[in-house]
């Protein structure tokens, strides 16, 4: 159980990495996309819009709160 | 060969050439330390089971529809490049110390030398802490390294060119390791991950969100827009950072 554990942590950890702001904004932005997609809009440019607030988001954070 | 498998295999190159550096310094020092039969084990145990990943998970995610594939893919590039990224940032904007390979080696040598009391081998005559920090250390610097070539890989169907671009990167590598029997001090790290956070972001960008099931305009050629568009942020970012200037000294950290 414990070694399972420490495997669960591990692949967290390398998934979401320094800053879970990160994750949570890629997976944001393409949930957001495909939102948008199955209702029909065409929104090639919303992915590219999150994924730049979500770096800023997190860099600027971290400018604030030194890692 | 297309201009995307062409910068698909330049950032794998780059990616691993990158890592290599990394685990390369622990293998040097551990070589150095607690000699070398024990840091060529370990690192040849490292990369065979860094091969076993690749050649397990390469065929299984070419089974998957691509769709969900590229959505998948993309996701975890995605949070893999935003990762790189902002490391290569912070660094750049002066928040975060650069990398530097003389004090990784120092730290790796010191703790290899104060291991030394307790030093065990086995039957082979490998030492045993030896053996398991070099193969730790190739194995966790190239892990990411051996997903992204299955992600890549997979996603254009070329994990083999893939995996051949980050077996040539650990080649040179070793070749100038070996060469200089020094950390390679010289190497531009910091760029290097500076540009490919800014191709897995884009790459991952762009199959994430096409797998969301969103159509580029200009189709492929819209990813050159993309791996533009990722560095004017990070440029910026970067430029931002070094106005403001950085982190106050003292919470500056190290690699």
């Amino acid at each position: 159980m414990r070694r399972l554990r420490g495997l669960w942590a591990f692949a967290v950890d390398f998934v979401v990495g320094d800053d879970w702001r990160l994750a949570l904004g890629a997976v944001a932005a393409l949930g957001a996309v495909a939102l948008c997609a199955e209702a029909g809009a065409d929104v090639w440019w919303l992915a590219p819009a999150l994924i730049a607030a979500t770096l800023a988001v997190s860099v600027l954070g971290a400018r604030r709160d030194p890692p | 060969m297309s201009a995307t498998e062409a910068g698909l295999l330049v950032a794998v190159f780059a990616a691993c050439a990158v890592e290599a550096v990394e685990a390369a310094t622990i293998v040097l020092a551990i070589g150095t330390v607690r000699g070398w039969r024990a840091a060529w084990a370990g690192t040849g145990a490292g990369l065979a089971v860094l091969a076993v990943v690749v050649a397990a998970l390469g065929p299984a995610l070419t089974a998957v529809p691509l769709g969900a594939l590229r959505l998948v893919v993309g996701g975890l590039l995605l949070t893999f490049g935003l990762q790189w990224l902002r490391k290569a940032i912070l660094r750049a904007g002066g928040v975060k110390a650069l990398s530097d390979e003389d004090v990784r080696f120092a730290r790796e040598r010191g703790a290899a030398l104060a291991h030394d009391e307790g030093a065990e081998s086995n039957a082979r005559g490998v030492d045993a802490y030896g053996f398991v920090v070099a193969f730790k250390g190739v194995v966790l610097e190239g892990l990411e390294v051996a997903f992204i070539v299955v992600t890549f890989g997979a996603n254009d169907g070329h994990v083999a060119a893939a995996a051949g671009a980050a077996v040539l990167a650990v080649l040179v590598v070793a070749g100038a390791v070996a060469l200089a029997r020094a950390p390679l001090r010289r190497v531009p790290e910091n760029t290097l991950k500076f540009a490919v956070g800014v191709m897995l972001t884009a790459f991952g960008t762009f199959w994430g969100a096409e797998g969301a099931g969103i159509a580029w305009p200009g189709g492929e050629a819209a990813l050159a827009g993309v791996v533009a568009w990722v560095a004017l942020v990070a440029v910026g970012l970067a430029a931002l950072l070094r106005r403001r200037g950085g982190a106050p000294r003292a919470a500056r950290v190290a690699a």
